[in-house]
């Protein structure tokens, strides 16, 4: 069980460290599509800045930013942005995950709307690794007993 | 939105969307999840109908995924043998969902409910996946999603499950590794994933060594999944700890569609004549066929257990399909793919036979059985039926696709086959009729009163319908043989 114990560099570092790790999750999710990257290298990120919380501080301080509910929601959720872009290029018309049709309900030409559609599922990707990741280090860590709370 | 043009790939998107719906309702009421299960799953069952009829009238249809011309993008290919094996697979997993709900209940923990249909949806995901695409890398995706959510669900069983689930990880990522690397193998060779194209590009390359291990790589990934002899042994303790109603749907439906890959791969990828000539696969197979049928049915005779009986059953119904497919005449292959609808019926409605004495008497044991045809006549009736099935009765289905493999069997002059076919009817015939014996003639010996203790009807309705179901094949095992699978018998047979 990983216990919080009192050291300010470890703290200190960590919480300078977790929102530049985050900023750059997002920027390897956004730039997916130009550069090397995407939903899944940007959703590890994503992952690893909640587990570096775990080991600088202990699993209730992440638990309290992040709950299992709302982990097993954005887990969810993401496959869905997916899976419901797919069918949204199938409701107007196009066959599944053809995003090109999707210039007709966004303000931008065929080729744009195409990396708009790309962008949109790196996001849906980028939201579902995370939560896993966050979610397999947190039943690992705890012996599969995080959904009882407090360690001991 | 045209639903006739789309249901190639609707019927993947709608469970795969649902079952993650499905935990959202699971976290706001969890008695809305098995409605919710049904009424997705039986759209697609009546989405697999469609497609199977669209094929009958129209011919093999063809989807791209994101508008990607063949050889590069996915492409959805579904045919006659296709169509089949998704109707089969919808209606399994239609009828067992009927059945689960108040098995379920008795044998799990409320809370794990909503994650139960979660994922026997996303079982059913990706075996519909590996059901309807045209490309070899994307059958390896879907097999994961379907083996993932199948370690799961075996895993909630009792509490042996575990460690029988962990069993199946490690076997089932061995066979899956293989067959990625035969897919990679080819990939190597050909430069394209797609099956259509691969069928194209590979006659010339049969000599090669490389391409000979692709299909021993595939050969041997496939067989772990479907758990062909001497590759089992994941197989009895998974089925026999799983949920009773996990069993009844993963027994019915995987090792099908495992024996679909196997079919693909062996027909389609490659051709039956590299199957059959440049490779001795009627002897590696059908030998290996006739060790599985053999030693399979003597270890479920040797069973106390009856889902372990029926699990080492399983073991030997593969067997039959591999050995059907290995003689290469069509006799043999329509016997086959007869055999995987008949296989299916018998195996998950005997299952769901297991779960309704587990419900009533708490007891997998075969004395269970005893007398029961005073307390549970319904359920003892379908149990009846499809327990005749099993050997092989006229007019019941197991009897027409037994024929056409010893028919099969006897064309290729491969009489120990067929006498290995015999040999393990008379085994079936041998468990059975103990068992039916304990039932029906054995009333007198139990000294409590026995009076009508039927299962819920949720749970009866289905193993009827499965049991009248059996008889109904039988009788009507010709149409289906010349509507749909005499057009899946491939070229040169």
């Amino acid at each position: 069980m990983i216990k919080d114990f009192d050291n300010i560099i470890i703290k200190t570092v960590c919480r300078i460290l977790t929102p530049f790790l985050q900023i750059f999750a997002f920027y390897v999710i956004a730039h997916g599509h130009y550069s090397p990257g995407g939903g899944f290298q940007g959703g590890c990120i994503l992952g690893a800045s909640f587990i570096l919380l775990v080991i600088a501080h202990d699993i209730n301080t992440v638990k309290k930013r992040m709950s299992e509910k709302l982990n097993t929601f954005l887990c969810s959720i993401g496959v869905m942005i997916y899976a419901g872009i797919g069918l949204l290029c199938l409701m107007l018309g196009a066959n599944y995950l053809d995003y090109g049709i999707l210039h007709t309900i966004l303000p931008v030409d065929a080729v744009k709307a195409r990396a708009m559609g790309t962008l949109g599922i790196e996001i849906g990707v980028g939201l579902t690794v995370m939560s896993v990741m966050v979610s397999i280090f947190l039943n690992i860590a705890s012996g599969g007993k995080h959904e009882e709370g407090a360690p001991e | 939105m045209n639903i006739q043009a789309q249901a190639p790939v609707l019927i993947i998107i709608i469970p795969l969307l649902a079952s993650l719906i499905n935990i959202l309702i699971g976290t706001w009421r969890r008695d809305l999840c098995y409605p919710f299960a049904l009424i997705v799953l039986g759209s697609c069952l009546l989405l697999a109908f469609n497609i199977m009829d669209t094929v009958i009238n129209t011919g093999t249809i063809h989807y791209r995924i994101g508008g990607w011309a063949p050889p590069w993008g996915i492409e959805y290919v579904i045919d006659h043998l296709n169509a089949f094996i998704a109707v089969i697979v919808t209606s399994m997993s239609f009828i067992v969902s009927v059945y689960s709900r108040r098995s379920i209940e008795k044998e799990l923990r409320a809370s794990k409910i909503p994650y139960f249909y979660t994922l026997y949806i996303l079982l059913t995901t990706g075996l519909l996946g590996i059901t309807v695409t045209g490309d070899v890398f994307n059958i390896y995706v879907f097999l994961e999603i379907t083996s993932l959510a199948g370690y799961a669900l075996i895993a909630i069983g009792d509490e042996k499950a575990p460690m029988a689930s962990f069993n199946y990880v490690v076997m089932g990522t061995i066979g899956a590794c293989f067959y990625l690397l035969g897919v990679g193998y080819l990939y190597i060779m050909t430069g394209s994933l797609n099956i259509a194209d691969l069928q194209r590009l590979l006659p010339d390359l049969y000599g090669s060594t490389v391409i000979l291990v692709a299909f021993a790589f595939f050969l041997i990934g496939v067989s772990i999944k479907i758990a062909f002899f001497p590759l089992h042994t994941w197989l009895p303790d998974a089925y026999t700890h799983a949920p009773s109603a996990v069993s009844a749907v993963v027994a019915s439906t995987m090792t099908k569609v495992g024996a679909y890959v196997m079919i693909r791969i062996t027909f389609t990828v490659f051709e039956p004549r590299f199957s059959s000539e440049i490779i001795p696969m009627t002897s590696i197979l059908g030998w290996s066929s006739v060790l599985a049928i053999i030693s399979g049915s003597v270890l479920a005779l040797a069973q106390t257990d009856f889902k372990r009986t029926l699990s080492y059953i399983l073991i030997a119904e593969v067997g039959y399909i591999v050995i059907g497919l290995s003689v290469g005449n069509r006799a043999g292959f329509t016997g086959s793919v007869l055999h995987i609808l008949n296989d299916a019926f018998m195996v998950a409605c005997l299952f769901m036979v297991a779960g309704a004495v587990v419900y009533k008497k708490g007891s997998r044991n075969i004395d269970a059985f005893t007398g029961l045809n005073k307390r549970m006549p319904f359920t003892m009736a379908a149990f009846g039926i499809a327990a005749i099935s099993m050997i092989g009765v006229p007019p019941t289905a197991g009897f027409f696709s037994k024929w056409y493999l010893v028919l099969g069997t006897i064309e290729a002059g491969q009489w120990v086959f067929a006498s290995a076919l015999l040999f393990s009817s008379l085994i079936n015939a041998v468990i059975f009729v103990r068992i039916l014996e304990k039932v029906y003639f054995n009333g007198e010996n139990v000294s409590i009163p026995q009076s009508r203790d039927e299962v819920p009807l949720s749970m009866l309705f289905p193993v009827i319908f499965m049991g009248a179901g059996i008889l109904v094949l039988g009788l009507y095992s010709g149409d289906i043989i010349s509507s749909v699978i005499q057009h899946t018998v491939p070229k040169g047979f």
